[in-house]
């Protein structure tokens, strides 16, 4: 029988390290800095996936998000001045929407995981648990296969959305086509 | 403590990889091997390049440092380690100091599901391959930020030359990984994998290593990804990021020491990080050549004896060389290390010979071959071929292997399934 991966330290060392690198995003002033702690954070949520049992989603976490989209954001930034953004001040202001914000995410978070005084949880109840082997088959089955697979026209939906974006990058890009 | 050495050794009994049977200290040891094991190729190779570098340019390379050269490596590792460790005043010293670790991690990370054998492995993964590319993919940014950090004209050119193309290599990688990936499907069940050591035993369960499979498709395939993976290991022809001629060294122009051997180390075990997926894909992993034409257990003993042999050669030549070495006083000592090696080199293959020895070796051998293979062809490359201009480079990734590598997905995909099509046909005349 295997010892479980999914420990509690484990889940306290990640989130540490999500919640560590999503202050320094926001509280660096190089902005170099704060894509390399934004980074860090994104690879730590990709290994709290793994810990969730979903290797698939971690794995397109960390090519999509880690390698794929924070290199080209990184590229960005680092093409632009960055002395002149040292000496600015941060332009946070929005204090009292942060702070609603985050408290009715707060809220609804207890909220789904407290059960109410007649015992009845808004979440359901027990996860579903899969085996760490069929992960990645089962979201293949909901996407392509032929009686159970009802995400694919949202899929192809989503990704029509991201060509139309690419299409427009371009077309603000390039003067003439 | 009885049951520490039972928990130790009931591994053994459980013909799994370490990571499939939960067992820790047997995880620790095979990442020390690995490691181990990957350091000391790193250095061969450093040797190798040189001297195989050196002859196909008519020149004999290194000589001096131990007979033919064979201590140049450690001896440059000693230089290296013992250099001044230089900050330009400008820096950001804190990227600067952290982007050759982010490098060699992902290097070495990846190696954590390279099936040497189907137990040889650290772990096996259900994502095994996805894992693989999207941590390599990681050493971008190492790159990038190392680039970024030196403020300096020359390597932050190199940086964004060098991530720019693994950005479009990349693509094109991608697109023939996952038309292997579908070969791997072609079962009485139609189910594929991404775990590596499935996809070497879709391979031995096919009868067919995937480069043969549904010819041309799977050669065109690996064609793709054998370009694609000099580009993205930087390498000539593909090595614009330290075009020495442009851009001095690159994205790493700035860094000296200890730091640099670091660089030096990633580039070399992405390269074998990269050539061991292009072994396990197409090349059959571990699984000995000519499994269908040469079978039967009188075959099977002979290739097993390859592991020894290949020893004994190299313990041949060390002895061949001991006898031409010049007779000169001076040269006694590196006469006797040259004999003494071939002695070290002989007993271990006479180990090899050993039953159990061969056994166990035998998949780690072929494995190490095939990769050998592919890295005596990143040499060869190096020595053959004239480096490309930046927008030949792209030309080459947007407007070649990726349309080839979309072509070849659809038709993989459309062979794949031609008896379903088929009978959907067939349906559709009734």
């Amino acid at each position: 029988m295997n010892p479980p991966v999914a420990t509690a330290f484990f889940f306290y060392l990640l989130a540490a390290t999500m919640i560590i690198g999503g202050i320094l995003v926001i509280t660096r002033k190089n902005a170099v800095h704060s894509a390399l702690a934004l980074i860090t954070a994104l690879l730590a949520q990709a290994a709290l996936y793994l810990m969730l049992y979903a290797p698939f989603v971690a794995g397109v976490q960390i090519i999509l998000y880690a390698g794929g989209i924070m290199v080209l954001f990184l590229f960005v930034i680092m093409l632009i001045s960055i002395e002149r953004n040292m000496k600015e001040r941060q332009f946070n202001k929005q204090w009292l929407v942060g702070i609603v914000a985050a408290a009715a995410l707060g809220a609804l978070f207890v909220t789904v995981y407290t059960k109410t005084s007649r015992g009845v949880s808004l979440f359901i109840e027990g996860r579903m648990s899969y085996g760490e082997s069929q992960n990645t088959q089962m979201i293949a089955n909901l996407l392509f296969d032929r009686h159970a697979g009802m995400y694919m026209f949202a899929f192809e939906i989503a990704s029509l959305l991201l060509l139309v974006a690419i299409i427009g990058a371009v077309v603000m890009a390039k003067k003439r086509i | 403590m009885h049951s520490i050495v039972e928990y130790i050794t009931s591994y053994l009994q459980s013909n799994q990889t370490p990571g499939a049977a939960g067992n820790f200290a047997w995880a620790t040891i095979y990442i020390l091997l690995v490691f181990v094991g990957l350091s000391i190729a790193v250095i061969c190779m450093n040797w190798l390049e040189r001297k195989i570098l050196a002859h196909m340019q008519v020149r004999l390379g290194p000589m001096r440092v131990g007979p033919h050269g064979l201590l140049q490596p450690i001896a440059d590792a000693l230089k290296l380690l013992l250099k001044e460790d230089i900050i330009p005043a400008e820096a950001d010293a804190t990227v600067f100091w952290i982007a050759p670790f982010i490098v060699v991690l992902a290097a070495f990370t990846v190696f954590v599901v390279v099936p040497f054998g189907p137990t040889h492995a650290i772990t096996d993964m259900n994502i095994g391959i996805l894992f693989m590319l999207g941590v390599s993919s990681l050493a971008v940014l190492g790159i990038v930020t190392a680039g970024w950090a030196s403020n300096s004209h020359y390597p932050l050119i190199g940086a964004l030359r060098s991530s720019a193309q693994m950005v479009s290599y990349e693509v094109a990688m991608g697109l023939a990984v996952v038309s292997a990936i579908m070969m791997t499907s072609a079962n009485a069940e139609g189910t594929g994998t991404l775990s590596m050591i499935g996809i070497v035993q879709a391979q031995l369960e096919q009868h067919e290593w995937f480069l043969f499979k549904y010819f041309p498709l799977g050669i065109v395939a690996f064609a793709i990804f054998a370009i694609a993976m000099v580009a993205e290991t930087n390498r000539a022809p593909f090595d614009l990021p330290e075009a020495e001629s442009e851009l001095t060294a690159g994205f790493h122009t700035e860094y000296s020491g200890f730091r640099w051997s670091l660089f030096f180390l990633a580039e070399y075990s992405a390269m074998i990080a990269v050539s061991s997926i292009a072994v396990t894909l197409w090349m059959g992993g571990w699984l000995r050549p000519f499994p269908n034409a040469l079978s039967g257990p009188t075959w099977d003993l002979v290739f097993s004896l390859f592991p020894g042999l290949t020893f004994l050669f190299l313990a041949a030549l060390c002895f061949y060389s001991t006898a031409r070495m010049p007779k000169h006083p001076l040269f006694r000592i590196q006469t006797m290390g040259l004999a003494g090696f071939g002695v070290v080199l002989a007993l271990i293959g006479l180990i090899l010979f050993w039953g159990p020895a061969r056994t166990r070796i035998e998949d780690i051998y072929w494995f190490s071959a095939k990769v050998a293979g592919f890295m005596y062809l990143y040499i060869w490359y190096r020595g053959t071929f004239p480096r490309y201009r930046f927008d030949q480079l792209m030309k080459v990734g947007w407007k070649v292997l990726l349309p080839t590598g979309l072509a070849l997905l659809i038709l993989t995909a459309i062979v794949g399934m031609r008896t379903e099509i088929l009978s959907m046909f067939q349906e559709g005349l009734r």
